[in-house]
This record gives C-alpha cells, sequence and structure tokens, in this order.
C-alpha cells in the first residue's frame, strides 16, 4: 500500500537545490505516436491496418504481414505483470539519484509483451492497467498501475515523477478577478495544494467574489498585473521561488474580426494582457521554475495556460481574440521546450466559449467555470499536457484532425 | 525444409586471445590489430596470404570492417562484418567455413576486438538499438541487468531454479578462471560470497554480471589440408548452426533459437548430445547458461536447474562447462566475449589449453547468444568441434 505523503517542511535555504537532471529523451520519430498519446492521456499503441496486430515496441513495419500501414489507435490497456524487477544500480545519473526503481514485463490482453514502470501497489503475477505517461524528459513512457485503484496511489514516487499533482504544491493563480481564477482557487486549495497565490491587480479595489475568495482555505491574495512588467517583476521577486505550479487566468475576450476593430487601442490592450501577459510571467516565473523542477515533494512541476480552443483555429465571430490566443499558443510551444531542460511541464487547457457576460451571446454548449477548473486540475494530476474542456473544445478538435480547410469554412461562415 | 550440406574439411587453427585489461585507452583498431598479427605469426602467413577477414566489434566505429582492411593493410577477397555480439564466433566461423569450402577465401581471420574507455560502456547502452533507445533505456536505465533480470526471474518462478543454482555455475567457472591466466577475476569465489553480494537488479547480484573490459580474440579458418600443409593444429568443424529472432510470440524469453535447429546440429555432426566431452555456452548471465543446457539437448525443459544440481561443471568435473571460466571470470571484452568460448574450445580439442584441460577432450561444443535489442536475446548459434583423432 502507497505511504501516503508527508507534507515537506519548509526548506532549509543554505541547502543546495537539487539541479533537475531528465531521462534520456531521445526517441524514434515513430515513437512519437506514442508521446502524442500520453500528451492527452489516451493509451494508444501502433495497429496494423492490414492484419490488425498490435505492435510494440514502435515498427515501420508489421512485423505479421510487414505492412507500413501502422497507424497509432487506442488499444485496450489491460494486462498481466509476468515479472518484475527492483533496478538498484544505473548507469544514467537520473535514475542513479532515484534508485531503487522498479520496471517490469507486461503481456497485454491485446498481445504484446511491454517493458513498464511499475505502481508500487502492483505486485508480480497480477492484473494491471497500462498508461502511457511523459517522463521528465516531455518522452512518453510505459506505467503499469494496479487493476483498480489503491489509497493514496496519486502518492506513488514513481507515479509523482510523472504527474503535477497540485498536493502539497505551491500555485499560482495569476488573476483573480475572473470566474475561472476564482474556481480555479477552489479547485486547487480542495486537490490539497499548499497554498494559493491568487494575484489581483489593484488589490484595494473590491471585485465579484472577492469575499467568498478570501475565504478559501490556504488561499493568499496577491499583488499582481500582468499588464504591468514592474508589477509581475515585484511578484516574481517575492513569490517565485514558493511557486511550484503556475496557471495563467488572464482573460481578455471581446467580439470581432480585424476589420470590425477599427483601430488598435482594443487589439493592443488584448495583446497586454495576453501575449506579453504571458511573456512578462515567462521570463520573470520562468528561470525559476526551470531551476527547481527536481526540488523534493513540492518542486516546480507546471506551467499552466488557458487558451481558448480557438486559438487551434480562428473564429471570426471573435477573429481578432482569436489570434490573440493563437500568438499564446505559440509562445506556449516555445515554452514548453524552453522549460524542460527542468522538467517543468507546460500544460494548455483548450476551452470553448464560457458561461460567462464576455460570452453572453453564443448558444450553448458552453463551459462553466468550475468544470474548466476542475478539468484543469484533474490534468495537473494525471501530468497531461494538452487537454480539450467541453464539448465545443472537443468538437473543434475532432473536425481541425480531418480537415482544417474545411473547419476554417465552417467557422467562417 | 532443405537440409543444409556437411561442413566437411574445414577446420579452424591459431586461437589467439590478447590478455584482457579492465579499462583501455588504445582503440579497438589496436586490440584488433593486435589480435591478427597474433594469428599471423602463429600460423606461419603473412599479410598478403589472408585473403578473407571478418571482424566483430562494438567500438570500432565509425569504422566498418572495410576501413580495417585499410587500417592493418590487407587486401581480403572475401569481407564480413558480424555484429552480432555472443553470438558472432559461431555465426563468423559458419560463415568463414563457407567462404572456404566454396573457394571464395583460402585463409579467413576471424577476429573481434573492443576496447572498454572509462564512459563508452554507458554510451553505448541508450544507443544499442532503436528499441533500446525507445523502450528500454528510459525505464530505469539498467541496461542489460535489468533486461536480464526480468528473463531470470520469470525462469525461476517457472522452472523453480534457485540463486543457489545459478551460484554453483558461477563458483565452478571461477574455479576454471583462477588456472586460465588471462582471466581477470584472480580471487577465488565462494557460494556464500556470491549469495552474499550485493543485489544489481532483483534477482541479478553483482557475481551474476559480466565485467566490460578491453581485448581480443581471433582464429584462422582454412582448410583441413591447408593447415596440415601449414602444420598447425586444427580443429575440425563437425556442424554448426544459427538462428535469429526465434518464437517472436513467446511473450517472454525462456528459450533460444537453438531448439530449432539442435537436431540438424548432432545429426550433421553424427554425434548426439552424450558425445558431447565439454561444452561452453554464452554465459552473459548464469540463466542463460542453463537455458542452453536444456535447449542444446542435454536435458529437458525445466530440467535444467535439477541438471546443474547433479553435475560438477568444473573443467575435471562430470559436465565440463566453461573450462577457461567464461565471461563471468575472465571478463567481456565487448564483441569478443562472443568468440572467447569458441577460441578455448579450439584449444581443448587441440591440446593447447593455457589453463585447465579437459581431460581427454575430443568433442566440444560451444554455443553464442546475442543482442538483447528489446526484451530478449535474438542471436543464437552453436558449433560442434573436434580434434584431429576424434
Amino acid at each position: 500500500m502507497t505511504e501516503p505523503l508527508v507534507r515537506p517542511k519548509r526548506k532549509n535555504p543554505l541547502k543546495k537545490t537539487r539541479v533537475p537532471l531528465l531521462p534520456q529523451g531521445v526517441r524514434s520519430r515513430t515513437a512519437l505516436g506514442l508521446t502524442e498519446a500520453a500528451a492527452e492521456g489516451r493509451f494508444r499503441l501502433q495497429v496494423c491496418a492490414d492484419c490488425a496486430a498490435v505492435i510494440y515496441p514502435p515498427r515501420d513495419a508489421c512485423p505479421r504481414c510487414l505492412s507500413a500501414r501502422l497507424p497509432f489507435r487506442d488499444v485496450d490497456n489491460r494486462g498481466t505483470l509476468l515479472a518484475e524487477t527492483t533496478i538498484r544500480t544505473s548507469t544514467d545519473v537520473y535514475f542513479r539519484e532515484r534508485m531503487p526503481w522498479r520496471i517490469g514485463t507486461v503481456q497485454l490482453d491485446a498481445g504484446p509483451s511491454i517493458v513498464a514502470h511499475l505502481h508500487g501497489d502492483l505486485r508480480e503475477g497480477e492484473r494491471t492497467r497500462l498508461a502511457l505517461k511523459l517522463d521528465k524528459s516531455g518522452q512518453a513512457i510505459a506505467m503499469a498501475l494496479p487493476a483498480e485503484d489503491t489509497p493514496n496511489m496519486a502518492d506513488d514516487p514513481q507515479w509523482r515523477e510523472l504527474t503535477c499533482d497540485p498536493k502539497f504544491r505551491r500555485v499560482l493563480i495569476t488573476d483573480g478577478r475572473t470566474a475561472v481564477g476564482q474556481a480555479l482557487a477552489e479547485a486547487c486549495s480542495k486537490a490539497g495544494a499548499s497554498v494559493v497565490f491568487v494575484g489581483i491587480a489593484d488589490p484595494w479595489k473590491p471585485f465579484p467574489g472577492e469575499e467568498k475568495l478570501r475565504k478559501l482555505e490556504r488561499v493568499e491574495i496577491v499583488a499582481l498585473d500582468l499588464t504591468d512588467t514592474i508589477s509581475v517583476n515585484e511578484c516574481a521577486g517575492e513569490y517565485a521561488p514558493r511557486v511550484d505550479i503556475l496557471i495563467n487566468t488572464a482573460e481578455y475576450v471581446r467580439t470581432g474580426g480585424i476589420i470590425e476593430r477599427k483601430g488598435l487601442t482594443v487589439a493592443r490592450e488584448e495583446l497586454e494582457v495576453r501575449y506579453f501577459g504571458l511573456t512578462r510571467l515567462a521570463q520573470s516565473f520562468g528561470p525559476v521554475l526551470r531551476a527547481r523542477g527536481a526540488d523534493g515533494v513540492n518542486s516546480a512541476a507546471a506551467f499552466v495556460n488557458l487558451l481558448s480552443v480557438y486559438a487551434l483555429a480562428n473564429w471570426p465571430a471573435y477573429g481578432a481574440f482569436s489570434a490573440t490566443e493563437a500568438a499564446c499558443l505559440s509562445a506556449a510551444q516555445s515554452l514548453r521546450a524552453e522549460l524542460r531542460p527542468g522538467g517543468v511541464k507546460v500544460l494548455n487547457v483548450f476551452f470553448g466559449p464560457l458561461e460567462t457576460e464576455w460570452y453572453q451571446a453564443v448558444p450553448p454548449p458552453k463551459v462553466a467555470p468550475s468544470a474548466l477548473a476542475n478539468a484543469t486540475v484533474r490534468a495537473l494530476q494525471q501530468g497531461l499536457e494538452d487537454v480539450f474542456v467541453g464539448d465545443i473544445a472537443e468538437d473543434i478538435r475532432a473536425r481541425l484532425a480531418v480537415s482544417p480547410k474545411a473547419l476554417e469554412r465552417e467557422l467562417g461562415s | 525444409m532443405s537440409t543444409r550440406q556437411p561442413y566437411d574439411g574445414i577446420v579452424i587453427a591459431a586461437p589467439v586471445t590478447i590478455p584482457y585489461r579492465r579499462y583501455s585507452t588504445n582503440t579497438a583498431h589496436w586490440w584488433v590489430g593486435r589480435a591478427v598479427r597474433e594469428v599471423l605469426q602463429r600460423a606461419g602467413l603473412k599479410s598478403a596470404d589472408i585473403d578473407g577477414l571478418s571482424l566483430s566489434s562494438f567500438t570500432v566505429g565509425p569504422d566498418t570492417a572495410v576501413g580495417l582492411t585499410q587500417h592493418l593493410g590487407l587486401s581480403p577477397r572475401w569481407l564480413d562484418h558480424v555484429p552480432l555480439g555472443g553470438a558472432s564466433g559461431v555465426v563468423a566461423l559458419r560463415r568463414a567455413a563457407r567462404a572456404v569450402q566454396c573457394g571464395d577465401a583460402e585463409f579467413v581471420v576471424c577476429v573481434a576486438g573492443d576496447t572498454n574507455q572509462v564512459d563508452s560502456f554507458r554510451r553505448m547502452l541508450s544507443t544499442f538499438s532503436r528499441f533500446a533507445q525507445d523502450a528500454v533505456y528510459p525505464y530505469g536505465s539498467g541496461g542489460p541487468n535489468s533486461g536480464f533480470a526480468l528473463i531470470t526471474r520469470n525462469y525461476m518462478k517457472h522452472y523453480g531454479a534457485t540463486r543457489e543454482d545459478f551460484g554453483k555455475i558461477c563458483v565452478a567457472q571461477r574455479d576454471n578462471a583462477l588456472k586460465f591466466p588471462y582471466a581477470l577475476m584472480k580471487k577465488p569465489l565462494t557460494l556464500d560470497e556470491y549469495l552474499g553480494a550485493r543485489a544489481i537488479s532483483d534477482p541479478i547480484h553483482l557475481f551474476d554480471c559480466v565485467m566490460p573490459c578491453a581485448g581480443a580474440e581471433a582464429f584462422l579458418v582454412c582448410r583441413e589440408d591447408v593447415a596440415k600443409g601449414q602444420g598447425m593444429p586444427a580443429a575440425r568443424l563437425l556442424a554448426t548452426i544459427e538462428r535469429h529472432n526465434a518464437f517472436p510470440d513467446d511473450p517472454i524469453q525462456y528459450r533460444g533459437g537453438w531448439v530449432m535447429d539442435v537436431p540438424e546440429l548432432y545429426a550433421m555432426a553424427g554425434v548426439t548430445a552424450d558425445d558431447v566431452d565439454f561444452v561452453q555456452t554464452y554465459d552473459d548471465y548464469p540463466v542463460i547458461c542453463m537455458m542452453q543446457m536444456e535447449d542444446l539437448g542435454f536435458c529437458a525443459k525445466g530440467e535444467g536447474p535439477d541438471f546443474v544440481r547433479s553435475h560438477t561443471l568444473t573443467a575435471d568435473g562430470s559436465f565440463p562447462h566453461n573450462v577457461s571460466g567464461g565471461q563471468l571470470s575472465v571478463g567481456q571484452a565487448g564483441a569478443a566475449g562472443g568468440f572467447l568460448g569458441l577460441v578455448e574450445a579450439v584449444r581443448q580439442v587441440t591440446g593447447e589449453s593455457l589453463g585447465a584441460a579437459v581431460p581427454d577432450a575430443k568433442i566440444g561444443l560451444v554455443s553464442g547468444f546475442g543482442m538483447i535489442t528489446y526484451d530478449r536475446g535474438l542471436a543464437s548459434g552453436a558449433a560442434l568441434l573436434a580434434g584431429g583423432n576424434a
């Protein structure tokens, strides 16, 4: 049974912060299909389109019929742990400081044998569920879990290496004036975060929901104005070494396309809040997050971007807004590569129109702020990198996968 | 399936071992060069006489066999590169034998050599194969120890093998090695020391693991009458087999490719397992030795543990096994580890043993096994050798 995590003690400031190391992250191009699946928390393996053989490790020819048509497909993740070993000596510096480390051979019911990391509650001979996860290098690995959930299973040390669980971590929510920001503060507090810092620009100005926000357990209001570089730097100077998960909840939603904006005032304001706000956060908090990726139970774990799904395909009814969101998505991709040396994940949460005043004229389905917040916390607990929340976001993702051009015409009509 | 032609009239001569070193600042080229030179000296040949070359090496990169021809000043008309690790000795021999038999070459030097620089083993592990890179090394980076730990664990569970059984194999090999001048392990090993050693990757403990080192092994393949003309002692090749990726659907490895071909091996040689005087298995881990005792026909599948318990395994024992000490006690010099058993077998049947001699050794069985690119060893091979009078 997993030992429950103990709340980490206050850190001795004289102690050296452990330098983040990564497991080997080199993969063949074909094996990146596993990484794609793991990023969204799916269990997918190659399945031969000609003979239906389930294939592992990833190949470029089917070992049964030599077909080259080997797409990744959802596969039954159940199997049996045939044999296990506890590794006590490794040539790799990342694993050396995490010994002992358990791995095992899992025979999937679907066919192939998979060498996998083992959850502490799984024993040789038992039934298991395999999960594809992203390790600290950002690449996919397989982890074998007990067939049924066990108490405290998220606290298993090998599992926690793969997740960004808010439990006992310190979270910064960058804008607490929004409904989503407030819902996230509540969700993170409930998920066991040690403290939830909530950024408020000009905290002396009252705002709706303030009373409830201030009453939440372990929530602390901090001054933070994302449009002001000095404010962001000051906030980082005080709090960055104590932030393990940063969730950017800045929002700026206005209707209208590019022509309709008539001038740059609104467009500038939009970029100021969203794109430059993200840039300021990345520049002031990013280096500290990256340096603290292996700093014990409450190591730095994630930088979270809440992105409109229209970052992926422009919705001309909100055309200028979509363009700004696309800029933020592109920046997030760069940030992902820049934070990877620290083993810090960038989680992009894509959502459709929200149940808020700025989407007043948009018909349902819409996403409740609490649903978005809960989905974000779940994604952190699962260690995901991309998550789509709500029917509209899922729909856009599905249509984009089929035909980006068709989606462009449909959104523009 | 068609049966293959016999290997009549082919011999192996000039067995050479260049004494191993734990670490070497020399290159693989240096080790290979020394081994080829010694083969020539022992055989009384000049470089110009060598018209066939077979190379096995993990660390000769970026060169391949053809680069070595220029490096060593050889102009062969037959050239082979056998990157098969523990199976490279048997496979190099089998291919060279056919080349000589068909007249493609008269004198083939088969050589395996690797260097071991301080960090070269670690660097090799992560890039050993595409499957290792994608599906093994990111899992704890235990190297072959963890891969074979899983195979060992499964075998123990199914067939009741114990650590004492594996220990008996390792202790006997150490006894043999103490008489072999080139063995890196010079101290006796007791069963208690074996059992008390630190765990590496359960159930693999320290003395189940080979020690990576630098070294080279080589031999010469030619026709029997040619060897006689040169006045060289030589071992006759009675039969040999080679198989890759056998039983791919076994969920975890408990048998090797020998099972598919071993009836043909004995039939071609006209002998049975009972006629074999000593056996050189490939001993990257003792479980693989036990698997070979089964798969090469000395006992049935699953009877390996009992077979080990009922025999003495030293050179003077009831089942002489890895009589120079094997890689477990001599060291694993990269691909030369795949030559070690074969080179020693040639010495034994020609009466040139450097260490413990098997009494009246006429027929030796040599086995090769190699290349765990994902979860199992892919390459297997075996050869039956006989001395001049057998």
